[in-house]
């Protein structure tokens, strides 16, 4: 965003400290808007008035021009699972953070029989992956037209519609691209793509159904040009691809003009390259070998590109060995590096337990905490869970670094009043934090059993160690 | 300029059983002007109709012009129609015609527009540390191999050559570790002989260097003298003539004995020294790296500003020269604080690019950790609601070439690392970045269009 200070965004306010937006000045709010956590479209009184005077109005449009970012966000798809991509302002996430994770779409292609096609699709819509106390998802389809024909082009879109995600239509026909967005244009498709080839129809079906559309060109003079030619005339969601080749000196290639795009959009301030890019990992399939060969590659090309830089991508392989990489990747990749990742510390019941169930403590950093929840939750496991504050770090790292104490334990202890809720003084400490055993007990009073290393193990251990023999 | 009058072309139009349209003139400059001082609507709409019959078959307005242009020029009718024309004084009439003009400003060519790349250089460069010693300079190697040397982010060729690619280095240990089923069972036939295992990691996995890890000096296992544990590096020395890098235990007492003990007996191989690590006796294995002209690892846990600290320490105080240090910031897998390690090592490239003496050296990366991830040995999720897992003989490697990987991208040089598919990818990767790939797909748009 062109703006670096609150105070330059401070003087575009109301300056009344009205606190309607849930911050106590508007300074604060501004640091916010620095931050990117809120718009200035969530200061109500500044939009109330641009709706009255056309002043205001000019005052706010300029502000959301200043804190636009840096490259162009653009959504595809509609309401609640539509993906928003790009909207980048840094080139290396400690710079301040990546925003809009690499959206993920799967292909299916329109010569599939209806059976298949249905498989494919369920596979993606039921994709689920426990990570950090929620569920990774994979957001959309990518529909190919292999047919060349318009009209099964566009049952096929419809049916894949029907599931309810996001949809790149994969032609470059504009005869069939036609066909497609009369059909779902009201669902806001990604298409994909213009080409030095079929560009004038593909800007005129982006203009008329307002839809956003994919620029493909090897040549980063034509694919510039083509940028270009499609803002004046208009166009105002674009997305860039600078045609990923899967292998050897193309993949080189590819490499070099993702980052040129991006660092010359960023640091070069080139707006008219400052879009999103698309990468299509599916290329992999072109090349020679094996299923876990290309699959392999598949997985490379996209992590390589989630690491630099790719906004969108289009993928073939729905197998684990491609998907949970790339999606913890793209997870680990666009984490917010400004703010630890934690729960509430506390007490937690995990499955109704009772007064005899055994007492675990862990850490309120959220890969921990979660990991361990979701092991006992799912392992079927009765107890109580102690979360102690340890300022969002792990077992270990807390244990080193002094944040996950006896003298802490001792108070979470008497704070969730533990004490009252069970028969017994037992608890269960991480493996990890065996070091601690016998300062908890001096502490406490409780008797301290060391867990095993890794909480995916506690039902085994469990099994022999509970209830405690003595 | 001569008028031309509708009449005229009316006349020639009859053969075309268009309707006749009196009272209307069409100008030189495509303005109509209508005879009498009232401008009547209802006389203009004929010509309307007509020419949008015209425009039912010819698509646009321009188009219909274009036409009534061919057409007249064809009867032998001086063209009364400018190249720009002006409906405008029309349009309330025939609001039709309205979008056909809107039509007109979308652009027939592209507009020329010249990408000029951003160009990024950075003041200092990474020092290149060479690893191993052939008998030229006093050592028993086959080779060396160099890391560093870059003058900008890994693989950035384009902003300045890079003159070393990553390198890989196997683990090999003096005792059978814990070790996923996965990378095991490649290791089976050898888990009893470390110069064997070596040799296997060389000759059939393609490792750059070996790893010897002297795990059985830890007085928790089988705390095997130093003196004792460095024969296996005198065997592995032999069986191998790779560089060597060689590791402790990791405990903290133990591993400057250990260290020590293995710069002397590895004297002018110029092996490196695994590790010195701020909580442990860094200066003592430091000074045995210089003694014997070997390289030292300085590792720190994901920390800049230790790593920078135990830099200066080996600089100033040990007086390390620059050409004999190489860092691990330390490695966390996919899923399990990547993110920090990358970043950490990202930001700690960045600094020595941008002249910061205490953080220019090459980066190593204990890639194999990734094998602690669950995800990469696990046999299915522990979760109910996943979706299930799949084999885990391919997730493993996969989990270890995607750590390093990512890793490669914030700069790593070095790479420890296990799984014989995860070296051969991750080599693969690195050739083809550095441009020693010679082979490309003919059409990488194929996909597009392809019915699999
Ligand atoms: C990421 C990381 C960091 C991040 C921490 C981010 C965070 N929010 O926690 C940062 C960069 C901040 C960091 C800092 C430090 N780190 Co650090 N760090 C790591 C790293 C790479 C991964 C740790 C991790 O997140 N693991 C994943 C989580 C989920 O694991 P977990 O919390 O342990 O939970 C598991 C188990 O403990 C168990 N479990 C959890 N709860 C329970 C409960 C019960 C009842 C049971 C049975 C089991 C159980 O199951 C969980 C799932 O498997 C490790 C090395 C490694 N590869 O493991 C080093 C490591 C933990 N760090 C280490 C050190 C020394 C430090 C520092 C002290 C370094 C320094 N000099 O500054 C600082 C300390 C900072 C502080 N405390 O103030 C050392 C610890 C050595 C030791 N054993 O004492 C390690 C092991 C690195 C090493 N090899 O030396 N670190
Ligand atoms: S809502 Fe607007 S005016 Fe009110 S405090 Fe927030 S920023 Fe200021």
């Amino acid at each position: 965003m062109k703006v670096k200070s609150p105070l330059e965004v401070y003087n575009y306010l109301p300056r009344t400290n009205c606190g309607e937006c849930g911050f106590d000045t508007c300074m604060s709010f501004a640091a916010h808007i620095i931050d990117r956590s809120v718009t200035p479209l969530d200061c109500k009184p500044l939009v109330e008035e641009a709706k009255k005077d056309p002043k205001a109005k000019k005052k706010l449009e300029e502000l959301l021009e200043l804190t636009a970012p840096e490259i162009a966000e653009v959504v595809i798809g509609v309401g609640d699972n539509a993906v928003k991509i790009g909207g980048e302002e840094v080139l290396h996430r400690h710079e301040l953070t990546f925003f809009n994770p690499t959206g993920f779409f799967y292909d299916v292609w329109d010569t599939m029989d209806d059976k298949a096609l249905e498989e494919r699709c369920e596979r993606v819509v039921s994709y689920k992956k426990f990570y950090v106390g929620n569920f990774l998802t994979l957001d959309g389809f990518a529909v190919r037209c292999t047919s060349g024909d318009p009209k099964r082009y566009r049952e096929v879109v419809k049916k894949v519609a029907s599931y309810g995600k996001p949809m790149i239509l994969v032609a470059l026909d504009p005869e069939c691209m036609k066909a497609a967005l009369e059909e779902v244009a009201d669902q806001r498709p990604l298409m994909y793509a213009a080409t030095e080839g079929n560009w004038k129809e593909f800007l005129k079906m982006a203009l008329e159904y307002k839809v956003p559309v994919t620029l493909r060109a090897k040549d980063l003079d034509v694919l510039k040009s083509m940028a270009v030619t499609f803002k004046q005339a208009g166009v105002k969601d674009i997305v860039l691809d600078p045609v990923t080749e899967p292998l050897g000196e193309g993949l080189k290639g590819t490499f070099e003009r993702v980052i040129q795009l991006r660092r010359t959009a960023i640091a070069g301030q080139d707006k008219d390259v400052a879009y999103p890019i698309m990468i299509t990992p599916i290329a992999a399939w072109l090349i020679e070998g094996d299923e876990v060969t290309k699959s392999y590659w598949e997985a490379v090309i996209a992590s390589m590109f989630i690491v630099k830089y790719g906004d969108v991508m289009i993928f073939r392989s729905l197998d684990q060995h491609v998907v949970m990489p790339t999606i913890t990747l793209r997870f680990n990749i666009y984490t917010d590096p400004r703010t630890p990742v934690q729960v509430e510390p506390g007490l937690r019941a995990i499955n109704d337990p009772g007064p005899d169930d055994p007492v675990f403590i862990t850490t309120n950093f959220a890969l921990t905490y979660y990991t361990v929840e979701s092991d006992l939750t799912s392992g079927g496991i009765k107890g109580w869970l102690l979360v102690l504050n340890t300022e969002g770090l792990g077992v270990e790292v807390s244990v080193a670094g002094g944040q996950f104490t006896a003298s802490k334990v001792k108070e979470l202890i008497e704070e969730t009043k533990i004490e009252e809720k069970v028969n017994h003084r037992y608890l269960v400490i991480p493996g990890l934090a065996a070091r601690l055993q016998g300062a908890i007990e001096d502490e406490t009073g409780w008797k301290v059993l060391v867990g095993p290393m890794d909480s995916g193990r506690i039902k085994g251990w469990l099994e022999k160690n509970w209830p405690p023999k003595e | 300029m001569k008028k031309f009058t509708l009449e005229e072309f009316l006349e020639l139009l009859k053969k075309y059983n268009v309707e006749e349209i009196e009272g209307v003139k069409i100008e030189g400059d495509l303005e109509i002007e209508l005879e009498g001082s009232s401008v009547d609507l209802s006389a203009i709409a004929p010509l309307y109709s007509m020419l949008s019959e015209f425009g039912n078959f010819l698509y646009h307005a321009n188009m219909a012009l274009g036409y009534l242009q061919r057409l007249s020029a064809a009867l032998g009718i001086p063209t009364p129609f400018a190249a720009q024309p002006q409906l405008a004084p029309a349009a309330p009439a025939a609001p039709e015609a309205a979008p056909a003009v809107e039509e007109l400003k979308l652009p027939t060519e592209l507009v020329k527009a010249k990408f000029e790349p951003y160009k990024e250089e950075y003041p200092s460069k990474i020092e290149e540390v060479v690893l191993g010693a052939t008998k030229a300079d006093g050592g028993s190697r086959d080779y060396t191999i160099t890391l560093g040397g870059e003058r900008s982010l890994a693989f950035y060729t384009f902003d300045a050559p890079q003159p070393h690619l990553p390198a890989i280095a196997i683990d090999v240990f003096d005792r059978k570790p814990m070790l996923a089923k996965a990378v095991r069972v490649h290791y089976e036939d050898v888990l009893d002989n470390p110069a064997e295992w070596a040799r296997k990691c060389v000759k059939k996995f393609g490792a750059d260097l070996v790893t010897l890890h002297l795990i059985s000096t830890d007085p928790l296992l089988d705390d095997t003298p130093a003196s004792e544990a460095v024969k296996v590096l005198e065997d592995v020395l032999q069986a191998v003539k790779c560089p060597i890098i060689v590791g402790g235990s990791g405990n903290k007492e133990k591993d400057p004995e250990v260290l020590e003990k293995a710069a002397e007996v590895a004297e002018g191989e110029r092996i490196m020294l695994a590790s010195a690590t701020l909580d442990m006796d860094w200066e003592r294995i430091a000074n045995a790296a210089k003694k014997y002209g070997h390289v030292v690892l300085s590792w720190t846990q994901m920390d800049i500003n230790n790593q920078k600290t135990l830099n200066r320490y080996l600089l100033k105080r040990v007086g390390m020269p620059r050409d004999s240090i190489v860092m691990d910031p330390t490695t966390a897998a996919l899923g399990y604080g990547l993110d920090y390690a990358f970043t950490n090592m990202e930001r700690i490239r960045i600094s020595g690019l941008k002249g910061d003496t205490d953080l220019n050296f090459p980066m190593s990366s204990g890639t194999t950790n990734a094998w602690g991830a669950r995800e990469a040995w696990m046999i299915d999720s522990p979760i109910e609601e996943d979706t299930p897992w799949g084999p885990r003989e391919l997730r493993g490697p996969i989990w270890e070439i995607i750590t390093g990987l990512t890793l490669s991208l914030a700069g790593v040089d070095l790479f420890m690392m296990m799984h014989p598919v995860a070296v051969a990818v991750l080599k693969e990767v690195f050739n083809t970045l550095g441009g020693n790939v010679k082979e490309s797909v003919a059409d990488p748009g194929e996909w597009i269009f392809m019915e699999v």
